[in-house]
């Protein structure tokens, strides 16, 4: 079962999933990578081992890591110290990409992991802001979206914790000056605000998803690509990419319980 | 957001800070809950489910003291609190159990209306926190901007720069409070604490931008040990801005206190479970809560893990 460069296999949706997450910090240089949730883990890991090697990684708590190990594994190497008040003064100083989850996500990217309903009394209390506001005014923003669906992506959030493009744009130039989200990864596709807008289009679709899927489970109409996209299906795996995914870094395949195949 | 700027420069502030004998600041959990009033603001250490000063929640559970404003990064501290109805008012940017995502008493606490939130940003959160211990009345921040929570906290308010960059920035207000509870790993009778795990959290933010402070920890050890095998920048809370130390061994318990012990998820996973219905949560009280101190508790827990084997 161990591929080989030469050996052919099947890339599940997980993989492809992996890979979409991990062009998002292609090209980042020398900032930390910050994932949430177990694909983008696997993922800036991936990105570091291949195209982006100067990426800095956590361990999930106070430590800069200096290896790479599998995803739930303990590192053996520390490079750095990295406790909440510094990780804040990383994110404010902007050496940092991180892609958070979302609860909830419009067309212009304001996403919510606040609560559900109105905020005076919700019928669906989640985590609270945490540090989205901050987050995505003063470093680039990715989101990780596991399960596409109208609930997520919705026409307008029910609270914004992590400002979209109209929100920041309403806000003025301190709310703009270091904005940036640069894509959103979910189990069905790649989307950017690559847009006159600013509001979301459809990048790439996994192998084996339809443009009339997507549309079903989004909850606002997607921009239409401006031009041909760049590449209108997710990118394969290279051979080496998914050898290390599946036998380096993440062996017990914890990237299919988060994506299960389709 | 205590009251205005009550205890600067009064001898308020200090009351209790003497460098006291031989026994120093030392106290006992009772003691130290003894001091905390209703209606105070009371800042909690630690970060989610990691090194939270739970036995001194456990005491607070075990007086009146009620209709607090409480200032967190919220775990089960706010949980517990929150589902015994003592927070009036509760001023965080988050609350998690971290291997938990979601706090099941503050969700439902939320979900009934039955908890004022003042809903911050971390970083908000953070230089809210610098600023009442620099006695500043503000720091701006860019962190809220665009975002909901300027919607939903119409108090606060922006700054902008004198400077020629004339940026427009939010205007954190100073988060004071009444007290500080934090735990942890030591400390020595002063009140000098130390901790030894990775991260300081903000305890010692918290710490001084109180008017009294409480340290918990898992001993206390004469002065000259702290460092004997540490280096000094683990001294992380100094006696100056510590009112009263008190020995609690897994004080922080269910949450982790790294290096010392780590999180008993087993029994976190118990809590999460018991909060469910109101008659799991009363049995879930009865059997770990309802004793006289942390012996009982601690005796509780033992059994309870034994059971599981």
């Amino acid at each position: 079962m161990t591929p080989t460069p030469t050996t052919v296999t099947t890339v599940t949706r997980a993989e492809y999933c992996v890979v979409a997450c991990a062009e998002a910090w292609r090209g980042d240089g020398e900032v930390l990578a910050a994932p949430m949730g177990t694909v983008p883990t696997i993922a800036a890991r991936l990105a570091k081992l291949t195209f982006a090697p100067e990426l800095l990684l956590t361990d999930g708590e106070a430590l800069l890591i200096g290896d790479v190990p599998a995803v739930g594994a303990r590192s053996a190497v520390t490079e750095g110290w990295l406790p909440y008040r510094r990780h804040l003064t990383m994110v404010m100083g902007g050496r940092r990409h991180v892609m958070m989850g979302a609860s909830q996500i419009d067309r212009f990217g304001n996403q919510n992991i606040s609560c559900v309903g109105d905020w005076r009394q919700p019928t669906r209390q989640l985590l609270g802001a945490r540090g989205a506001p901050a987050n995505t005014l003063n470093n680039p923003v990715s989101y990780w979206i596991p399960r596409h669906s109208p609930r997520v992506f919705v026409e307008r959030v029910d609270m914004i914790c992590g400002v979209g493009y109209d929100s920041a744009a309403a806000a003025g130039p301190s709310a703009t000056r270091f904005h940036e989200l640069r894509r959103v990864v979910s189990d069905l596709g790649v989307f950017d605000f690559a847009t006159r807008d600013r509001a979301m289009r459809v990048v790439s679709l996994h192998p084996g998803v339809t443009a009339d899927e997507v549309r079903a489970a989004t909850g606002f109409p997607l921009s239409p690509p401006e031009g041909p996209p760049p590449d209108g299906t997710t990118r394969e795996p290279t051979a080496e990419e998914l050898h290390l995914i599946r036998a380096v870094l993440d062996p017990a395949g914890l990237r299919e319980r988060e994506v299960p195949a389709p | 957001m205590s009251d205005g700027h009550a205890g600067y420069g009064t001898g308020g502030a200090n009351d209790g800070r003497g460098t006291g004998g031989a026994s120093g600041k030392v106290m006992t959990l009772d003691a130290i809950v003894g001091r905390l009033e209703s209606g105070m603001t009371l800042g909690i250490g630690g970060w989610g489910s990691r090194r939270k000063p739970m036995a001194l929640v456990r005491a607070l559970l075990r007086s009146d003291v009620t209709d607090l404003t409480v200032l967190s990064c919220g775990g089960p501290d706010v949980g517990l609190l929150a589902a015994a109805g003592r927070v009036r008012k509760l001023v965080t940017p988050f609350v998690t159990l971290d291997s938990i995502p979601l706090e099941p008493h503050f969700r439902a606490a939320r979900e009934r209306g039955a908890l004022e939130l003042v809903e911050l940003d971390e970083a908000m959160f953070l230089q809210g926190l610098t600023a009442g211990a620099q006695r500043l009345p503000f720091l701006p921040v860019r962190a809220g901007l665009g975002s909901d929570v300027l919607r939903v906290n119409p108090t606060l308010r922006t700054v902008t720069s004198p400077y020629a960059d004339g940026e427009e920035l939010v205007a954190v207000p100073a988060l004071r409070m009444d007290a500080a509870l934090v735990h942890l790993n030591r400390a020595d009778a002063r009140g000098n604490g130390q901790y030894l795990g990775p991260d300081p959290y903000f305890d010692d933010l918290f710490c001084e931008a109180a008017d009294t402070a409480y340290v918990t920890c898992e001993r206390i050890v004469p002065t000259a040990e702290l460092t004997r095998h540490a280096a000094p920048q683990t001294l992380l809370v100094s006696r100056h801005a510590v009112t009263g130390v008190a020995e609690s061994p897994e004080g922080a318990h269910f949450t982790s206190c790294a290096p010392d012990h780590g999180r008993d998820e087993a029994f976190q996973r118990e809590y999460a479970t018991a909060a469910r219905t109101p008659e799991t949560w009363r049995a879930f009280t009865s059997r770990f809560l309802s004793g006289t101190g942390e012996e009982d508790y601690r005796a509780a827990v033992r059994s309870w893990h034994k059971e599981q084997r």
